[in-house]
């Protein structure tokens, strides 16, 4: 179900001396099993170890080794692949890809290439352009999930002449999710990745930590005439973030573009992304073509799942960001937009659900959205790094609703409050900021306002327009702690209106 | 005193039952025997010390009543088998200094029960070969000799010539085209490989993995028997292990066949069969009529193409399984110009030609366009091969046939043209291919005095028929023939 | 088998030997050719085999494939895995530079 019928948004063409281009993506993620144990080994999987502290024998290729799934990682991949609405494979296989390389031991990757454990599937994507606009719903196709062996790291500033490896991350199971070529723009290819993010956090099968590396993305860009005849593609190789996805995208489909109207070609080819230049560039070019020689891995048997296996995973499976979302629309009134943004993950989703918990949800999201998500951004903060949590801005918005504080006054406590000076409470305490209810005091302030303006005053009656100008004046006067309420019921009175 | 290195296994186990010698003498005597042959090259690596030392310990256990299976004999591994601080080479120069810091689940099984081991026997380069030669450690010379020296058979060569030489009461071995059977045949020993699964393959440096099984190689049916039972059992490390119960198969040996169907296969009556060996079967018929079994004819159509199926199958799993030995992190390594060169030079210092040649094969028959028409096409020929097994069990319970094609052959005579040297494998490699059980037993001497060993195939995990039946065949030929031991000088 | 035609050609040598990482001599391409042909050549009567409709065996033993419990039961021993290689520091393997 390739979409290659599909034709991106005039918007997202980008201009070419010869005319208009489209940019056609397909990613394959590579997003690490949230194992405690490899895929073949019972060695740890645990981030940032010394040096082959966690490689067993399997793992470093010893005569005679032999691996044994982990049935957990099996779990997880049929997992994601519900969570991608994709068919699950009741019969799989392990094979091999054969080649020589100083991080692979075995001289061969256990993957699986002809039965993969998931076929085909779809995703829908909701694009948010550079201004946090949305845009067109995009439905995804997957092609496949497979899972296969992870390799180990080589370290090449050690040594001059040399390279140091590490087989730590060896044998780590990986699954392999391969996109149909139905993106059209770095702003799609991007919002797919976050929302396969979003899907495999919520099914906890993989933790997305893009800055481990544990989920990665090899990206492959082609461009054309709009609706016209498919270009020669080139795979950038591991990206590891959502901004770097889009410049590699960029950079690439304009080198395309540059190339083919110059009247040159493009090679088919594997390239590297250059983060520090935000260019791509050929990898050295090997000195084969590959014949990674696949055939079945003769020490493994063949993975017949029961199909009631599958079913009791999918009757457990939890809720998923496009439920969530739905049932965000319904339940708390929120717009496709709000919901979306809400349940992007599962950690804002259940910020938010904290927060709206027995209080206005519209004013909940305005302020999670609005207020907090903004300030984050401003910092450069995830979430999960929030000063504020839910209970604090759960708080805040208390205040407001018992008219301890104003709207206008809790912006400024949301401030303090982000910057650690405590909670609500603590702040509108310390800082006196609780509204002036006392119908006393606020007439004494309305009494002074009223006799310093006192030709105005006279206007109201045919005026009544003013009321805006005195109420404006009292809230100055008391630095916004009056109750708005109690000061325009006594304006009111005073002017006789 | 008695010559100790005279007694089968099964017989010195009683004697140190008895109290008649303990380990350590049985281990000195064997020692000795040991090093008056090493004109036959059987050994790759002695342990002799630790040997002594295991002897000790042996005594120790049998004092305060621990007794294994072969608890206290004196036993060689072949050197695939990875041996926890003695060194394992696979017979090749590219792992002449590897020593591993784990022990095989066979070695292990065995050591469990009781084993002295004596040394890492010679072998095939990687276990490729059927005459011992390919060794990067010289050829294993058969203890049988005829003016000339002879090869003891391959791979297991250097198990098959030690066992027979009485260098040690028996040994591990492992055949993946008939590396047990075709070296027993061509020594006058006794070899069995069991069905696929039953030995667990963790451990083993890995030849071709879907057919690679470990057995012994014994003076006797009975040996065989006890040996098997030491070294087989489920293993959770190897994902093809068979999760069955290891029987008693030593009481399976001399119980009655009476009424059992025994199968001869008329494909097996391959053109220019020599005719000692036609009528070695022939005798081998009469013999098991004898013993009470019906003979029954069948057919097996497709065993003319289990050997060029072999052929492919083996290699690409080979060429793959040969892949980690790159000079990275163990082995030799010999430095290029740069990684790529570093690659090439130390794979061609440290494999040997037929390693090579089938390393390439194996690449060839994966590679892309070939794949189908090989590999593929091998595998749709390995389904019809079981197939023909299958349909043969509706009307026999074993199969009866000559184990090689020939009598063992001078040193040096095949090694021109390789297709004639695997045709060794003729009669052995449809049991890999299926993964069915089969034996060899020493039968008959041919016109020059030279060994000639008849196979008893079984169905899969039958190996107590297997044994039942080799064991009536062992009793009515009645061999026991030996070299004369001519390296003693 | 001498009389049989080429199956491997010395192009079809080279491309192997590089795939398998083996450096084969100039003068012996055309020997390793002639030899690799008479084997392939001799595999080929595996053509006269009817396997429409067969399977292809792809397993050894007809059952479930085992599984491991997700449990961290091995590793930690850094000392063994390194112990025989040709070449380690610190911890790591050293090898030939694998990038220019
Ligand atoms: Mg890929
Ligand atoms: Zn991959």
């Amino acid at each position: 179900m390739f979409t290659a019928e599909r034709v991106a948004d005039e918007k997202d063409w980008i201009k070419g001396e010869t005319g208009d281009w489209e940019v056609i993506i397909g990613l394959e993620v590579h997003a690490q099993v949230s194992s405690n144990s490899k895929l073949f080994s019972g060695s740890s999987t645990k981030y940032g170890a010394e040096p082959n502290s966690q490689v067993s024998l399997v793992d470093a290729g010893m005569p005679g080794m032999l691996p044994v799934v982990n049935e957990y990682c099996i779990e997880q991949a049929i997992k994601t692949g519900l969570g991608l609405n994709a068919k699950i494979n009741l019969y799989s296989r392990f094979d091999r890809k054969n080649y020589f390389y100083v991080d692979l031991p075995q001289g061969y990757q256990i993957s699986q290439f002809e039965h993969p454990i998931v076929g085909e599937g779809n995703i829908e994507v909701l694009p948010i352009d550079s201004d946090g606009n949305t845009m067109d719903l995009v439905t995804v196709g997957i092609e496949r999930l497979h899972l296969e062996q992870d390799a180990g790291k080589s370290v090449h500033d050690l040594s001059p002449d040399e390279t140091y490896v590490d087989l730590n991350r060896c044998g780590v199971a990986l699954m392999e999710i391969v996109s149909k070529p139905d993106m059209r723009s770095p702003e799609e290819a991007s919002a797919y990745v976050d929302k396969l993010r979003g899907i495999v956090r919520a099914l906890g099968t993989c933790d997305g930590d893009m800055e481990k590396g544990n989920l990665r993305a090899d990206v492959n860009v082609s461009v054309r005439k709009p609706g016209g005849e498919l270009g020669t593609r080139c795979e950038i190789k591991n990206v590891n973030s959502m901004r770097f996805i889009r410049q590699a995208i960029n950079y690439e489909a304009r080198r395309h573009i540059e190339i083919i109207e110059a009247g040159g070609s493009i090679d088919q080819e594997t390239r590297l992304f250059d983060s520090i230049k935000g260019e791509t560039r050929t990898m050295r070019s090997k000195e084969d073509a590959h014949d990674y020689r696949y055939f079945p891995d003769p020490d493994l048997l063949p993975l017949n799942i029961e199909q009631s296996y599958v079913d009791d995973l999918k009757a457990k499976l939890p809720e998923l960001p496009d439920a969530i979302k739905n049932r965000f629309m319904s339940d708390y009134n929120l717009s496709e937009y709000d919901a979306r943004i809400l349940t992007a993950d599962k950690i804002k989703s259940d910020f938010y659900e904290l927060v709206a918990n027995g209080r206005d949800a519209k004013i909940a999201a305005n302020w999670t959205m609005g207020d907090l998500f903004g300030a984050l951004n401003k910092s450069g903060l995830e979430l999960n790094e929030t000063p504020v949590s839910a209970k604090m801005l759960g708080e805040l918005i208390d205040r407001i609703s018992d008219n301890t504080i104003s709207g206008k006054i809790a912006k400024s406590v949301f401030e303090r409050m982000f910057n650690g000076e405590g909670n609500a409470d603590e702040i509108i305490e310390a800082q006196g900021l609780k509204q002036v209810t006392d119908v006393g005091a606020i007439t004494a302030i309305v009494d002074e306002v009223i006799a310093n303006n006192n030709e105005q005053a006279q206007k109201a009656v045919e005026n009544p327009k003013l009321l805006g100008f005195f109420v404006g004046q009292v809230m100055k006067a008391s630095q916004g702690k009056a109750n708005p309420q109690v000061v325009n019921q006594l304006l009111r009175e005073k002017l006789g209106l | 005193m008695t010559d100790l290195t005279k007694y089968t296994l099964d017989e010195a186990l009683g004697g140190m039952n008895k109290g008649d010698f303990t380990s350590v003498e049985l281990t000195q005597a064997h020692i000795s025997a040991c090093e008056s042959a090493t004109e036959l090259n059987a050994f790759v690596t002695t342990s002799f010390e630790q040997a002594l030392e295991a002897a000790k310990n042996s005594d120790l256990r049998r004092a305060k009543g621990e007794i294994g299976i072969i608890e206290g004999a004196p036993l060689g591994v072949k050197d695939l088998f990875c041996t926890d601080g003695v060194k394992t080479t696979a017979g090749s120069n590219i792992l002449d200094q590897f020593e591993p810091t784990y022990e095989s689940a066979v070695t292990a099984n065995m050591n469990a029960q009781g084993m002295v081991m004596l040394g890492k026997l010679n072998l095939d380069e990687f276990a490729m070969g059927s005459s011992n030669e390919t060794s990067a450690y010289g050829p294993v010379i058969n203890p049988w000799r005829k003016e000339e020296n002879l090869v003891p058979g391959g791979s297991s060569g250097g198990s098959a010539a030690a066992v027979a030489a009485d260098l040690c009461l028996g040994a591990t071995a492992t055949d993946t085209g008939g590396s047990i059977r075709q070296p027993a045949s061509f020594t006058g020993t006794v070899g069995i490989k069991p069905t696929y699964g039953r030995c667990s393959r963790w451990g083993t440096v890995a030849f071709a993995s879907s057919l690679d099984q470990a057995g012994p190689i014994a003076k006797t049916v009975k040996d065989a028997a006890i040996l098997l039972q030491s070294m087989a059992g489920y293993d959770e490390k190897d994902s093809t292990s068979l999760n069955v119960p290891v029987p008693d198969w030593k009481a399976s040996c001399g119980k009655s066949i009476k009424g059992q169907k025994i199968g001869i296969p008329k494909e097996y009556m391959i053109d220019g069969m020599p005719d000692d060996i036609k009528k070695l079967w022939d005798n081998g018929i009469e013999w098991l009529k004898d013993s009470g079994a019906e003979i029954v004819p069948i057919s097996l159509p497709h065993t003319k193409y289990a050997l060029p199926a072999y052929y492919v199958v083996a290699p690409a799993e080979a060429s793959s399984n040969l892949a980690r030995y790159d000079g990275m992190r163990y082995g030799l390594r010999t430095n290029g110009s740069d990684l790529n060169d570093t690659y090439a030079r130390t794979r061609t210092m440290g494999f040997g030609d037929e390693v090579k040649r089938r390393i390439m094969i194996g690449t060839y028959v994966l590679s892309a366009g070939y794949y189908d028409a090989y590999y593929l096409r091998a595998q749709k020929v390995r389904a019809r091969i079981v197939e023909d097994f299958e349909n043969a069990w509706y009307k026999c319970d074993t199969i009866l046939t000559p184990t090689a094609p020939s009598a063992p052959f001078a040193l040096g005579r095949k090694v021109v043209d390789p297709v004639e040297m695997y045709l060794n494998d003729i009669f052995t490699v449809t049991t890999n291919l299926a993964g069915l059980p089969g034996i060899s037993i020493p039968a008959g001497l041919n016109a020059d005095g030279l060994p000639l060993g008849l196979q008893i195939i079984g169905k899969a995990l039958d190996e107590d028929t297997v044994f039942a039946t080799a064991s009536a065949l062992e009793s009515a030929a009645d061999f026991n023939s030996k070299p004369a031991k001519w390296w003693i000088k | 088998m001498s009389n049989q035609k080429n199956v491997v050609n010395v192009e079809d040598v080279k491309k192997i030997a590089r795939l398998s990482r083996l450096h084969v001599e100039d003068t012996e391409l055309q020997s390793l050719a002639d030899d690799l042909s008479g084997i392939l050549g001799w595999i080929e009567q595996l053509n006269e085999v009817d396997v429409d409709k067969v399977k292809p065996m792809t397993s050894a033993v007809a059952m479930k494939s085992p599984m491991r419990k997700d449990i961290v039961s091995d590793g930690g021993k850094r000392d063994q895995i390194l112990k025989n290689a040709p070449k380690e520091d610190d911890g790591f393997f050293v090898v030939p530079r694998s990038v220019e």
